[in-house]
């Protein structure tokens, strides 16, 4: 079961002495001392994993932040960032003794640049609503989390989130051209802007998918996109699932990158035909969902194209989308997966790793001997044009060990993704939930070398203490360096 | 320079380093050595040759993931996509015309100065397809980076951060990119005779339509009469051009209505394929179009909108890429050779930085070659670097005076 870096005594004594200096830089209600209001901020989505913030703060300028962050960085208070709390590893699960620092308040557009293609926004904005504000102009913010209508763009930056569309535009990192940042000593710095690239050391590239580890971002600027022509979706169902993994494979050998690739096993398929009934065959192994989004004429070739591969891979079910609706129906069956998978379980844990592609049916039949290992049933849904899992594992939370089961198939799918030479997560993020896994994928070399990174930013450890790293060390520890005194020969070389 | 290391293995990079380290040494790196002429001029007391970790070690192209030796020919590998009809989807520029060698460089080489071409507006540069890497920091110790699939967020994006770092972090042994089909036809439309004002509001226009602009350049017309590409050359005025590739089917028809929406700006001309990836090749390279040896070449990224600002602070000749967002200055390469003029410009622009990509030695040594960062960004880089080469062994010298 999951720890947490023990309560400091000391800080916990002086809550009070905190509150009061809080108050003075954040005045009136954002300050949130009392207990059943504290409460609200427990958890983020990872709801299994909860903890009551010593104290929580709502800023409204980055003044504030920084105000806030100066002072917990001198009197070594940590901090906890969290921006709609959605998350779905547990980035933003706060800390008895720390404070916990909502950035709900920055939620306005700042600025909309069609001329630069790029919209400035505070943190606090959802991800849907940066394309709300340019859709009148057809124009839309490419990276869309399924959590996208809850979901704001400082976490998006934190998690470095993907969605459906990611193969084709990218995820959230190749999609932001500037932060505004305060570091966890107050300083205020911007990284990026209008312009594309660094002209230095690429900070911006750090910051995004760094979990709330290095700074708190406090403004954002996006790349905007025009909205494409038109977009029409086929459904494709096959007897096994290998036939679909193929298909996948031979989309891409053919040279399409389809807008959205998404696949389903059959236990999925069926929970989300049951929940808003999408037509989906039930009669398939598995079913692909692929879009093709572009000018009417590219669109129809290359979906006559996709077609014809699916019905070399075996396809026994194909089903075109003649109209919008028809393709937002494809759709809701899949992005309804997850709360489809509710429906049918009492408790579902989602994972996330990603995989090379053509691993994916050893993967699946593996993870199959797994879920009998475990005793418990798994859905599965795919990103299936990058290679990221999204296995759903059904238990029941009131049993206890139908939860310790899960969590041990988690990390048995988790360790299948490395060992086939993936990674534990493609767009969820590590957080709390995969923190004792990172050793599955990464040396102790490779976690050091990490964690200087860190200290470059952070060297007291204040920020988000607990996430992302299996083990804390000191700065000063890290950073010592053992070097033999006196000559060492350079090794044995071809010279020149 | 009293000695070369050049090792065979990430075992021996390993040694080299730590043995570097132990000694007080400090090391230059290179690949091919293409890009020696580009940055300040590094002061080390041993070079250290990359050459040898050289070769492609696992390429699946249904899995758009490619690793190599990180100093593989960036030739080698764009000749192997091309027979898979993939590409390398930010497009690196080959900078051996511009600073006087015959070599493309290496893939490591192409990503430690986070290169990227014309399709940067539509797939990102280096930094956004490089997925992995095996590398030596300055401390002597093997750490890896990122992973060998499309789609990762585990631990730190320690790979941002190496990309565009001029091998002033760390000495990377082997890396994994992402790699992409190329389309089958490129098609451009050429628009003629306007101002950049006006240039840079018609490739903005084109840019923000729905087909797909993979490449929106402006030629002034001094360029433009140097192009290998008759059109383009022949055109005696100063020429726009936009970028459409795809099937044959699908650029064609893009082509044409682009051309529909934009036919009343200016009159209008089309390239097809031969002469489309000619002209972007000339475009990607620069030296084509800017061949003068004797001039410095800056390297601004700006606002789109304020392109054409920053091409008339200085005296001299320019080409914009980029939407107008990169700006390449050709100027003279005495005094500061327009660095505080074209900075001055950026400031005022709101945002941008400027790189002086070539210049004779002493010009480098003398003024700042990367864009000089605020005081509280230059102390955290400063930051970030000790925390990789602690000791100052890397390509000392190579981004900031005194690093």
């Amino acid at each position: 079961m999951l720890t947490m870096p023990a309560a400091d005594e000391s800080v916990l004594a002086r809550r009070a002495e905190i509150v009061a200096a809080l108050r003075a830089i954040v005045p009136g209600e954002g300050v949130i001392d009392a207990e059943e209001e504290r409460r609200a901020y427990e958890c983020d989505g990872l709801s299994a994993y909860r903890q009551l913030p010593m104290v929580v703060v709502l800023p409204s300028t980055v003044e504030q932040v920084s105000a806030v962050l100066r002072y917990c960085h001198r009197e070594k208070i940590k901090v906890v960032p969290r921006g709609a709390g959605t998350g779905l590893s547990g980035g933003a699960l706060p800390l008895t003794d720390g404070v916990l620092l909502g950035l709900g308040k920055f939620n306005r557009i700042l600025e909309i640049d069609y001329a630069n293609r790029c919209v400035v926004t505070q943190p606090g904005v959802t991800n849907l609503g940066i394309t709300n504000a340019v859709t009148a102009d057809d124009f839309y913010y490419a990276p869309d989390p399924s959590s996208q209508i809850a979901c704001s763009i400082g976490g998006n930056v934190a998690e470095n989130s993907g969605g459906v569309h990611c193969l084709k535009y990218g995820l959230t990192t190749n999609n932001v051209l500037g932060v505004q940042l305060v570091t966890m000593d107050g300083t205020i710095l911007r990284l990026g802007g209008k312009h594309l690239d660094a002209g230095g050391y690429d900070m911006l590239g750090i910051i995004v998918g760094s979990e709330g580890l290095l700074g708190v971002v406090t403004e954002v600027t996006v790349r905007i996109l025009r909205k494409p022509a038109t977009a029409r979706a086929v459904l494709l169902g096959f007897p096994t699932l290998e036939a679909g993994g193929d298909c996948v494979a031979a989309i891409i050998a053919a040279g399409i990158i389809p807008g959205g690739m998404e696949m389903m096993d059959k236990p999925a398929i069926h929970a989300a035909e049951a929940f808003v009934h999408a037509d989906y065959p039930l009669d398939v192994e598995s079913l692909l969902i692929v879009e093709l989004d572009g000018p009417a004429v590219e669109v129809d070739e290359l979906l006559a194209a996709v077609n014809e591969i699916a019905t070399q891979c075996g396809a026994v079910y194909s089903r075109l989308s003649n109209s919008e609706e028809e393709r937002a129906r494809f759709w809701a069956g899949r992005k309804a997966a997850f709360p489809a998978v509710g429906r049918i379980s009492p408790d579902y844990m989602c994972m996330d790793g990603t995989i090379p592609r053509k691993q994916l049916p050893f993967v699946l039949n593996r993870m199959s001997e797994l879920a009998e290992k475990h005793k418990l049933r798994v859905a599965n849904v795919f990103h299936a044009g990058d290679g990221n899992l999204h296995p759903l594992i059904l238990f029941d939370a009131n049993k206890p060990e139908e939860l310790a089961a899960a969590e041990a198939f988690g990390a048995d799918i988790l360790r299948l993704c490395v060992e086939v030479g993936g990674v534990l997560t493609g767009e969820h993020g590590v957080g709390v939930e995969k923190r004792d896994l990172m050793g599955v994928m990464f040396s102790e070399g490779d976690l050091a070398q990490q964690q200087r990174l860190k200290c470059a930013f952070d060297p007291d450890g204040l920020l988000n203490p607990g996430k992302v790293f299996p083990a804390l060390h000191r700065c000063a520890e890290l950073g010592r360096m053992v070097v033999h005194k006196g000559a060492v020969p350079f090794p044995e070389l071809p010279r020149f | 320079m009293s000695d070369t290391l050049r090792p065979r293995s990430l075992d021996e990079l390993r040694d080299t380093v730590a043995a570097a380290v132990a000694n007080s040494a400090t090391l230059e790196i290179v690949g091919s050595g293409s890009k020696r002429g580009f940055g300040r001029p590094v002061q080390a007391s041993r070079l250290l040759d990359l050459s040898a970790l050289a070769g492609v070690r696992s390429y699946e192209p249904a899995e758009l993931v490619l690793t190599a030796g990180a100093a593989t020919k960036l030739a080698d590998i764009e000749a192997l996509l091309a027979e898979k009809g993939q590409m390398l989807g930010f497009e690196p520029m080959h900078l051996g015309a511009l600073l006087g060698s015959d070599s493309a460089g290496t893939l490591g080489g192409a990503i430690a100065a986070n290169l990227a071409g014309p399709r940067r507006v539509k797939l990102g540069a280096a930094r956004d397809h490089f997925l992995g890497a095996v590398s030596v920091s300055g401390r002597g110790e093997v750490f890896k980076a990122g992973g060998k699939v499309v789609k990762n967020v585990t631990g730190y994006d320690l790979c941002k951060l190496l990309a565009g770092s001029f091998g002033t972090l760390s000495a990377m042994e082997e890396v994994t990119v992402k790699v992409l089909p190329a389309p089958a036809k490129s098609r451009t439309a050429l628009l003629f005779a306007l101002e950049p004002q006006e240039a840079v509001a018609v490739l903005s226009q084109a840019l923000n339509s729905p087909y797909e602009v993979s490449g929106a350049a402006y030629l002034p017309a001094a360029a433009a009469a140097r192009s290998g590409v008759e059109y383009v050359r022949k055109a005696g005025t100063s020429v726009v051009a936009l970028r459409l590739e795809g099937t044959q089917l699908s650029s064609q028809s893009r082509c044409k209505s682009l051309c529909g929406e934009l036919s009343h700006l200016a009159a209008i001309e089309e390239l097809h394929t031969m002469n489309s990836v000619k002209l972007w090749r000339e475009i990607r390279d620069v030296a084509p179009l800017l061949p003068d040896a004797a001039k410095a070449i800056w390297r601004v990224s700006v606002p789109p909108v304020t392109g054409p600002a920053i091409a008339a602070a200085v005296n001299g000749e320019f080409i914009l890429d980029w939407g107008g967002g990169l700006v390449w200055l050709a100027t003279d390469a005495a005094g500061d050779a327009g660095a505080s003029a074209i900075r001055a410009a950026i400031r005022a622009a709101g945002t941008g930085h400027a790189t002086l990509v070539r210049a004779p030695l002493p010009v480098r040594a003398a003024i700042p070659v990367f864009e000089p960062p605020e005081p509280a960004l230059a102390a955290l880089s400063q930051r970030v670097k000790e925390q990789f080469d602690p000791r100052g062994i890397l390509n000392p010298g190579r981004m900031y005076a005194g690093d």
